[in-house]
């Protein structure tokens, strides 16, 4: 395989004397990989090791009655049944570590269930398929719950409570809103004026990481009342730390040996087997090993989640986009685990790596009685992105111009301000979609050849302008049927206000930050890239050549319009 | 639980253990002898990583009963050698035909047991040889041309 | 649950022992008996196999060909004689599983697998049963379930004209992998018309099996696109294919006549 480097591009911005960037350098664990001595969690031999297996719920949504024990407890083999009754902490979320959410979901369930496949009590045996069989043996009586698999009918007044925690189905954001917000500029003024208003909607199925090696564990008594654990984990210190909370047990009792990962891909950081593992191992005082097998990593190894986009783009016939509008969906399953925090990340991202003057977005993180979802490589970005990328494509066929050259005159470059109030650097959209259209064999016009992410940024384009502010989607009003549009705040920029984190409006009592309270001009970035053009950009078709305000012209695909 | 006893050789070696009937030749490889070379991926057989020669014949051990191979003998990634001197082994190392490494074992052995049979083999050949081990982080292309490599140089790693 | 293996020497013990307990699993290369064993599967009690050298026997030089039911997919690829199967035998799985997935065993493989027995089934095959007649493979194959515990000795089927039988199977993965649907056939020419086609599908139903319809709107029909319109409009009929993770059945239904088509005038991109 050979690589090129464009040196030519940025050559002023670099010193080139990097030591190992550029060149290929081996892996210092391949020689381990090509003789099969790469020590995995599951590649160390115990005597007496005990195996465990997980009895799971064959519902979506169930209270549990009952869990009868007795019949597999004396089964030839069996060490132990565990059930909820004996995790010290049986109540854990993965992002309490830093404080983000509330404690939701149970490593073995105890009174309900809300996907399937959720375990519920676990079996020690002296091997796999004793163990199996006695999972056969653990009598369960569930009656069954209605369920939702779909983000939006979960977020209607009745739909089935799936996590207790968060009863109106929703992740809480900063206490406040049932939503990750993002405001900047003025949309709704700016949809209005646009020549054309293109909506789409976009949508990701769930995506399993399907690492080769499972999910899995192994955990031994050590002396001084430590315990070892060998894990698949890909966040080893993530793990110690759920465990030694699900546990109760000070982490220096802890032991964890890691670093040797089968795949994992996002899919090796819930940190549930090293738990259930040295659960097993401190009540039987043996090594006791839980290693999923592959039908249990592909129904409840949590999977990158679905995720439902709804872009509204504000467009002028010259392909300068000035507004544009998001409201995602993530589906985070049962149980929040990393979705809600995948949301911050997306929220970061929008409005993808465009200067768009007016951008707002509302982003939920949705509980429905599907498979916990979690992290997989760059989420909260690629669902996002693809929905970005696929209505930037429609946008250019709606107003017939080319979809390089829309990206291009839409790029941002260097000193822009992004809506996250951070300024953009080291720009190079423009220079890869200039190779990309050349290595590609398509052409592009020359005004679009001659831009560059270093020219024609910053300036009026840093300004943080006016914006719109609400307070729309309170936790629970949703649900409660309450989705009317609340009272709108103009707040101003604030000079220097360029390192600001957050995009979220001013609390209650802020009130001496609302400024311009009448709705300020939709701001317009200062000095937008002009292609010359020797001819008008083509007449939009169908459409108006300015809409009516809030008449959106249609839907823009029909796989836009396409719902499950 | 009934256990029977089993003979066989591995990678030259003559062993003799006892195992649980219906058991797979990987436990019996991995917790068994102790060769922990061959992966548990699957144990579906669909994902090769378990991969072994069985007299020279590539073989699941996952999905092989083990007291099938009485008398036989087999091979795995356990019988390379321990400094990566194969050619097959400094090809892989040499064209970044691993990442995690977990498929790897497997992959060395479904490419032996290619180049025993057909020591020249084109692309679509080491396709085919290598269709039923998946791997996750290369993509492929780095391991058919690791295989190419030894098969069009006779042996030894590029670097 | 733990399970008691049994050898015996004949394919006929094997059949008795077999028919003797409930629980007992006739296990020939072992591609779908040891993968419920792996993974704890209750209905398994006894697998009872043999080491009858008749299970290997191949009798490819004549007219008519007979394959063991013990013959494996490797096997198949390394005779000469029985090129015309060397591309089904090589789509299912890789070089590790063709040498221990079986003919037999392919019978009676779940869907959606099955891609020998619809090629089998379009060459109009028999299968010789321990301890009874052979009879028509297409019927052992409906009438699966009621009589499970038949252990199949051989199948066999008369040799097919050069360039008369065909095969194509739809995979999500290259070269090898799980079908999207298979089919299978066999189209004898007479005087520039089609005449007594066969047609086969798998992963188009529980079961592979002939598609009746379609063969007899091929009858008297020309091969090419014109002629073909009517099989082509029969494609999916009387299939029942199921929704997996592979495709829905609709979709499946959906694209039957576009590889029917491809099939029949070999047009198709593989």
């Amino acid at each position: 395989m050979t690589v090129e480097f464009r040196k030519d591009l940025f050559a002023d911005e670099r010193d080139d004397d990097l030591v190992e960037v550029g060149k290929p350098t081996r892996r210092q664990d391949i020689l381990g990989h090509v003789t099969g001595r790469s020590p995995f969690y599951d590649d160390h031999l115990f005597e007496g090791l005990l195996h465990m297996r997980c009895v799971r719920s064959p519902h979506h949504h169930a209270r549990i009655r009952s869990i009868d024990t007795s019949q597999a407890e004396r089964m030839p083999g069996v060490a132990r049944v565990l059930t909820g009754a004996d995790v010290p902490n049986n109540l854990n979320t993965l992002l309490g570590l830093m404080d983000f959410g509330r404690d939701d979901e149970p490593l073995l369930s105890t009174r309900k269930v809300a996907y399937r496949g959720e375990p519920v009590a676990a079996v020690i045996a002296d091997s796999e398929a004793r163990a199996n069989d006695a999972v056969a043996e653990v009598r369960v009586s569930w009656e069954e719950l209605p369920c939702v698999f779909d983000v939006e009918e979960a977020l209607a007044p009745g739909a089935p409570v799936v996590n207790d925690t968060y009863p109106n189905n929703s992740f809480d954001y900063h206490d406040t809103y049932d939503h990750q917000k993002l405001r900047f500029g003025d949309v709704e003024s700016a949809l209005a004026s646009a020549d054309r208003v293109i909506e789409g909607c976009y949508e990701m199925s769930p995506i399993e990481q399907a690492p080769i090696e499972t999910n899995g564990a192994i955990a031994a008594p050590e002396t001084n009342g430590r315990f070892v654990c060998y894990t698949s984990t890909q966040a080893l210190f993530f793990s110690l730390a759920t465990a030694s909370k699900l546990l109760d047990l000070p982490s220096n009792r802890l032991h964890f040996i890691g670093g040797t990962v089968g795949g994992g891909f996002g899919g090796k950081v819930d940190s549930i087997v090293e738990p259930m593992a040295l659960l097993g191992c401190m009540l039987t005082g043996r090594p006791v090993r839980f290693a999923w097998d592959r039908a249990e990593e592909m129904q409840v190894g949590a999977p990158r989640g679905a995720e439902r986009w709804y872009l509204t783009d504000g467009v002028m016939n010259d392909g300068r986009i000035v507004a544009r509008r998001f409201t995602g969906y993530f589906d985070a399953g049962a149980y929040t685990r990393l979705s809600s925090y995948a949301i911050i990340k997306a929220t970061g991202h929008l409005p993808g790596p465009y200067t768009i003057p007016n951008v707002s977005s509302d982003i939920l993180c949705v509980f429905t009685n599907r498979t916990p979802a979690t992290a997989m490589r760059g989420f909260g970005i690629t669902g996002v992105d693809f929905a970005i990328e696929s209505h930037m494509d429609v946008v250019a066929h709606e107003i017939g111009m080319d979809p390089v050259e829309l990206r291009i005159l839409n790029a941002y470059r260097d000193g822009d301000m992004k809506p996250h109030r951070r300024t953009a650097k080291n720009c190079a959209l423009i220079e890869c979609a200039q190779v990309a259209a050349q290595k590609a064999g398509w052409t592009i016009g020359d005004a679009f050849n001659a831009m560059a992410s270093t020219r024609e940024g910053g300036g009026e384009r840093a300004a943080i302008p006016p914006t719109v502010t609400d307070r729309d989607g309170r936790i629970g009003e949703r649900r409660a049927g309450r989705t009317g549009r609340g009272e709108r705040r103009t707040i101003a920029p604030t000079p220097g206000q360029d390192t600001a984190t957050s995009g979220t409006p001013a609390r209650s009592g802020d009130a001496a930050n609302y400024a311009h309270p009448a709705a300020a001009p939709p701001w317009q970035p200062g000095a937008v890239p002009q292609p010359p053009r020797t001819e008008e950009a083509p007449p939009a078709p169908q459409a108006p050549r300015t809409p009516a305000p809030g008449r959106y012209s249609r839907f823009a695909t029909n796989a836009g319009l396409r719902r499950r | 639980m009934a256990r029977k006893p089993l003979q066989f050789r591995l990678n030259g070696a003559e062993k003799a253990v006892f195992v649980e009937d219906g058991a797979n030749l990987l436990d019996v490889l991995r917790r068994g002898v102790g060769d922990l070379t061959a992966k548990r991926g699957c144990a579906q057989g669909g994902c090769g990583a378990c991969t072994v020669l069985i007299d020279g014949v590539p073989g699941l051990s996952c999905l092989t009963l083990a007291e099938t191979v009485e008398g036989r003998s087999v091979a795995t990634a356990g019988g390379l050698p321990g400094d990566g001197s194969h050619p097959l082994q400094e090809a892989f190392m040499a064209h970044f035909a691993a990442q995690c490494g977990f498929c790897t074992p497997g992959m060395l052995m479904a490419a032996t047991a290619l180049l025993e049979s057909t020591p020249h083999p084109d692309r679509n050949q080491v396709v085919h040889a290598l269709s039923g081990n998946i791997c996750r982080c290369t993509g492929y292309e780095p391991i058919i041309a690791a295989v190419l490599d030894v098969a069009g140089e006779g042996g030894g790693g590029r670097s | 649950m733990t399970v008691t293996v049994q050898c015996v020497p004949t394919v006929a013990e094997a059949a008795r022992a077999v028919a003797h307990d409930r629980s007992a699993r006739y296990f020939g290369g072992g591609t779908l008996l040891m993968r419920a064993v792996n993974e704890g599967a209750d209905n398994l009690g006894i697998l009872v196999r043999t080491t009858d050298p008749d299970l290997k026997r191949i009798t490819s030089s004549g007219p008519t060909v007979t394959l063991g039911a013990g013959v494996t997919m490797r096997e198949v690829l390394a005779d000469p004689a029985l090129a015309f199967l060397h591309p089904v035998a090589r789509t299912i799985g890789g070089p590790a599983l063709q040498a221990q997935a079986t003919v037999g065993g392919n019978l009676f493989a779940p869907h959606p697998y099955g891609d020998m027995a619809a090629a089998l089934l379009a060459l109009d095959a028999e299968a010789a049963c321990a301890g009874g007649p052979s009879r028509p493979l297409a019927d052992l194959l409906r009438d699966t379930g009621a009589t499970g515990s038949q252990v199949v000795r051989s199948v066999s089927f008369t040799r097919p004209e050069a360039g008369t039988f065909r095969f194509r199977k739809v995979t999500r993965v290259r070269p090898t992998g799980a079908p999207v649907l298979a089919l299978a056939a066999s189209i004898p020419v007479v005087a520039g018309r089609i005449s007594g086609a066969r047609i086969a599908w798998s992963a188009m139903a529980p079961r592979p099996l002939r598609a009746a319809e379609t063969e007899r709107a091929l009858e008297g029909c020309r091969l090419d696109a014109a002629g073909i319109v009517g099989a082509l409009a029969a494609a999916a009929r009387g299939l029942d294919p199921p929704d997996d993770a592979l495709a829905s059945g609709w979709y499946r239904a959906e694209v039957a006549p576009v590889h029917l088509r491809r099939l029949l005038l070999e047009d198709g991109e593989d």
